[in-house]
């Protein structure tokens, strides 16, 4: 009888858990489907020919699929008087993001280590000046960094737009850093100082082996503001280092001509490819990083 | 070397220290000392005194755009964060195609709002979009036409906004939950305590810093929120969607007014300043105790 | 690896510089795609053809804010575009920062004085001497109708505001939207100001947004504008806010509407979808006297180096050149700036426009668009620009929306 009530109980339990986890997983698919919706939008446009987009519904399925559009966008679309595409400014893109990424990221690991394990007094009030700095508006910027740049002589050039991202990302790098680095106890670092490991050797084997999970944060962070930065691409180069955004932007905001829609989001999906390709790859490590190795709070 | 060796970690901050002095700081003096003057086009520095800070808060739009940053702000930054944290405790369920969904999360932030605002849109336009769609469907009394009412245009904003940056927070709180001690949650379970109160008093205070972080890169995107409002509704109907960094960009850049530009950027920093302080003034001295 | 080779060779040549001896020109402009982009590579292929080495620093966007953007960036750097796409009075403004050149001397030897209309040739002169070279002529209060649609209505093509409002009425009755309008400040404005000039007239356009004399700003004209204005809202279909200006074309071209008020750009985006003028759809001047134009120019900067100025020198002579004055404009629907290019070529309304230009000129109704940052600086014309988006917007009266006119104006100077 207990018995019979028991395994009763236990098997509604055993539904309402299973009901749960249905109403879990239809909740997530929702939120999929609310994330997805505008990529659908692009893609379907992408694919349609500008006569379909002319004359049907903005939102539908193409009635006839067609790579033109993609084609066009890569390799021809005109972004002035030259009609290669976003291929050439592809490459600028990467000159400019790879090197600031690293650097920038690098320099946020020192500080966030010296911040978080060093602490000297006033290390806090550098931490809190260099959050700050995360919120200076950029458009605040761009007239002195020009001036800046033109006396450094790297106006205009791959260098100095590095610099400018490099700069600007401290905060940032630091931050993750600092906040990944403060929850490692600080016996590790005075163990390591009593055996007479120094302060690069205690960084180089303690810190950054245990550090995957916050570089691939960082890592993310940095490379997605770096690459689909406008403004200081925009406003720090010449012609030949212009970023891919600013190709982009160029073959969208037509002001007075004819609008190719199709050409717009398959050039906007190829400019977003290698952000998507960092998050498909490092998701997986950030995750990896995060469930071997990871520090306990 | 004595010397070298005590100095060794305040001389690698030195670099990024001179960096942001001069770079963020001077900067921030510079632009103050602007505001002060009748800059038009380009920058000039005879101070007149604080005629741009009259005519900024004389002006009609700056009162719409302050109160947008606000209201826009304030709304992205608690949505996402609660969206995120939600998101992430719920794909921390040991659910099927974890690393899918997360991608389907975090995507947004990897496209330029330079396109993604016209897919936004033509979603959101009553005409093309969601509206249509549902009434297509037979369902004539639905309606949603945030985007063309400039009462309510500035919340499609604050979607696109959550849509785009939701996804990180959830990373970082995923990151989080995931850092947390394995063997205080079995032991806490193994004492017959239920999931939510593990969550609510063990996983979630211990992420302190994670919402730190979370903070500050949702009130960083708030505040600089600009692409997104251009491509999305370009601050209209009217004027009703714009914020201080559109407002300023336009008196900077279209308009030639760079001292009426340098003044909104001053009190835009000012607003900052009042919220962000004693949030890191707090933050940072539990962590020295 | 070829896009690697181009990227240094293309940091090399400007970090070397004088490669190349012969005129050079690196010319920023925001025309980059489509027409605009086809039309402004006829200049690049001539100023190449006479041996110029031409570097494209494209820069769209926000019809040139982003452009201007990098133009103060660039000043500011000491590192100027040899050439730059300017318009109005922002010419004036960048010459009185000392940092334009003075190209009197192609201006004198090619007879400019002579070829362009006199208002147009005054916006290109500082304190007397030449600072920018026109290319062309757009007009901006055109109106554009759906020719089977105001067929099948009885309507003809309207000559007054009244004849206007009726015929709306008409459509709006019969199920057809009015007016296509892209609820944009600057589409706001566009038709504002063409509203603007049928009522107040050219003196008074003149006077209320070049001279902006306040008691034309603030009188029942241009009450009656804003009158108007909120009539026109009301033939509007409700989803129109941001609205791209293509898009409500197309509601034209589909027969969804019949008529809209924009500059002739639009009339590419007919041509574009094979569309014939006079016979699928109409262009005619909004109602009222006066021409309103918007006038595509390029200033140069002050550089060193003899190459680069011998750029300018041949730029500015190609630019105002017979024969690109043709091929351009043929390209971009608008006309040319001078006035002695044949025009048969064009079609029937850039005809239309040619003769309107020229009566206007000799009437003293040839007037500068304030919508498109010709007839006044950016500070007044964007003061005036948030009054009437957020009249047009909003529930505003129009009482109110002169009141904040007058203040917006006053508070901008």
């Amino acid at each position: 009888m207990t018995d019979a009530v028991y395994s009763e109980a236990r098997s509604q339990g055993q539904i309402t858990r299973l009901v749960l986890r249905w109403l879990l997983y239809l909740l997530l698919f929702v939120f999929a489907l609310f994330y997805l919706a505008p990529l659908f939008v692009m893609v379907t446009t992408s694919l349609k020919s500008l006569e379909e987009i002319r004359t049907g519904d903005l939102i539908s399925l193409p009635r006839q699929v067609t790579f033109d559009a993609w084609r066009t966008a890569w390799a021809s679309a005109c972004t002035g008087i030259q009609c290669e595409g976003v291929r050439p400014y592809f490459w600028n893109s990467v000159l400019i993001a790879v090197p600031a990424v690293l650097i920038s990221t690098l320099l946020g690991a020192i500080n966030g280590y010296v911040v978080a394990q060093w602490r000297f007094p006033g290390a806090n009030i550098f931490f809190a000046l260099m959050l700050f700095g995360c919120f200076i508006p950029f458009q605040v910027v761009l007239l002195p960094m020009a001036r800046m740049l033109g006396l450094m002589g790297i106006a205009g050039t791959i260098p100095g737009l590095i610099f400018v991202h490099v700069i600007y990302g401290l905060g940032f790098t630091t931050l993750f850093f600092r906040n990944y680095y403060v929850t490692i106890p600080a016996e590790l670092t005075k163990a390591a100082k009593v055996d007479g490991a120094g302060f690069f050797r205690i960084f180089w084997s303690i810190f950054l082996p245990l550090s995957l999970p916050i570089i691939v944060v960082t890592v993310i962070w940095q490379f997605t503001q770096i690459w689909n930065d406008f403004l200081f691409g925009v406003s720090f180069s010449q012609a030949g280092t212009q970023p891919i955004t600013v190709a982009l932007n160029n073959i969208v905001n037509s002001t007075t001509g004819v609008k190719e829609y199709n050409v717009d989001m398959a050039a906007a999906i190829i400019a977003g490819l290698p952000t998507l390709l960092v998050y498909v790859v490092a998701g997986k490590y950030f995750i990896r990083g995060l469930t071997a190795g990871s520090v306990k709070g | 070397m004595k010397f070298l060796e005590d100095h060794l970690p305040k001389l690698m901050l030195a670099p990024s220290f001179i960096a942001m002095l001069i770079f963020v700081y001077g900067f921030i003096g510079w632009t103050a000392w602007v505001s002060l003057t009748r800059s038009r086009l380009l920058p000039r520095y005879e101070i007149e005194g604080f005629i741009q800070y009259e005519r900024l808060f004389s002006s009609l739009r700056w009162d719409t755009a302050f109160t947008n940053l606000f209201l826009f702000g304030g709304l992205f930054i608690v949505i996402s964060m609660i969206l995120g944290l939600a998101l992430a405790i719920f794909l921390d369920q040991n659910i099927r195609a974890e690393g899918a969904i997360r991608t389907i999360y975090l995507y947004p932030m990897a496209l330029s709002m330079i396109v993604t605002g016209t897919a936004w849109k033509w979603i959101l336009n009553p005409g093309l979009g969601l509206e249509a769609m549902v009434q297509g469907w037979g369902f004539e009394g639905f309606k949603f036409d945030w985007l063309v009412n400039p009462d309510m245009a500035i919340y499609t904003v604050v979607l696109a906004a959550i849509w785009q940056s939701s996804g990180f927070v959830m990373a970082l709180f995923l990151a989080g939950l995931r850092s947390v001690d394995g063997e205080i949650i079995k032991a806490a379970q193994i004492d017959g305590i239920p999931n939510w109160r593990i969550y609510s008093a063990i996983i979630i205070p211990s992420m302190a810093p994670i919402f730190l972080s979370a903070f500050i890169v949702l009130a960083h995107l708030a505040i600089k929120s600009f692409d997104l409002v251009i491509a999305l509704t370009g601050g209209g109907p009217g004027f009703s969607t714009d914020l201080p960094a559109t407002y300023m960009f336009a008196m900077a850049f279209s308009r030639g007014d760079i001292g009426q530009a340098a003044s909104s950027a001053m009190v835009m920093m000012g607003v900052v300043f009042t919220i962000v302080v004693p949030y890191l003034y707090s933050e940072l001295r539990v962590k020295n105790d | 690896m070829k896009n690697f080779a181009f990227t240094v060779s293309a940091i090399a040549m400007l970090a070397g510089g004088a490669a190349h001896a012969g005129p050079e020109a690196e010319v920023l402009h925001w025309w980059t795609s489509g027409g605009e982009a086809k039309s402004v590579a006829v200049l690049q292929q001539e100023f190449a053809e006479k041996g110029g080495e031409w570097t494209d620093m494209p820069v769209a966007g926000g019809g040139g804010d982003a452009a201007m953007q990098a133009l103060r960036a660039r000043v500011l750097s000491g590192n100027a575009p040899t050439a730059v796409q300017l318009k109005g009075p922002a010419i004036q403004e960048w010459y009185e920062e000392g940092v334009l050149a003075d190209i009197s001397a192609v201006a004198e030897a090619q007879g400019w004085a002579d070829v362009l209309p006199a208002s147009i040739a005054g916006h290109m002169q500082c304190e007397g001497t030449w600072c920018a070279a026109p290319v062309n002529v757009h007009r901006v209060d055109w109106i554009w109708a759906n020719a089977d649609v105001l067929e099948a209505n009885g309507i003809a093509m309207p000559t007054s505001w009244d004849e206007f409002n009726a015929a709306a009425e008409k459509l709006q009755a019969a199920g057809i939207i009015p007016l296509a309008h892209g609820g944009q400040a600057w589409q706001d404005a566009t038709v504002f100001e063409a509203v603007a000039l049928g009522i107040l007239g050219a003196d008074g356009f003149r006077k209320a947004f070049v001279e902006l004399d306040e008691a034309t700003l603030t009188s029942d004209e241009m009450i009656a504008v804003f009158d108007q204005m909120r009539t026109l809202r009301g033939f509007v279909d409700p989803n129109f806010p941001g609205r791209d200006w293509n898009l409500a074309t197309a509601m034209v071209m589909n027969g969804e509407a019949a008529f809209q008020i924009m500059g002739d750009w639009a009339k590419g985006e007919f041509l574009a979808a094979g569309k014939a003028p006079g016979e699928d759809f109409l262009c005619a001047s909004v109602p009222g006297e006066g021409f309103l134009y918007n006038v595509d120019s390029f200033a140069m900067f002050e550089v060193g180096g003899d190459d680069k100025q011998e750029g300018q020198a041949l730029l500015a002579e190609l630019i105002v050149g017979k024969n690109f004055q043709k091929v351009f404009n043929l390209n971009k629907g608008s006309i040319p700036a001078r006035t002695d290019v044949a025009l048969d070529d064009f079609d029937s309304c850039a005809k239309l426009s040619s003769d309107d230009m020229a009566a206007s000129s000799e009437g003293g109704s040839l007037l500068p668009s304030y919508a498109h940052g010709m007839a006044l600086r950016g500070a007044q014309s964007g003061a005036i620009t948030d009054v009437v988006t957020s009249h047009f917007n909003s529930d505003m009266t129009s009482e109110d929306a002169v009141a904040q006119l007058a203040a917006a104006v006053a508070n901008s100077m």
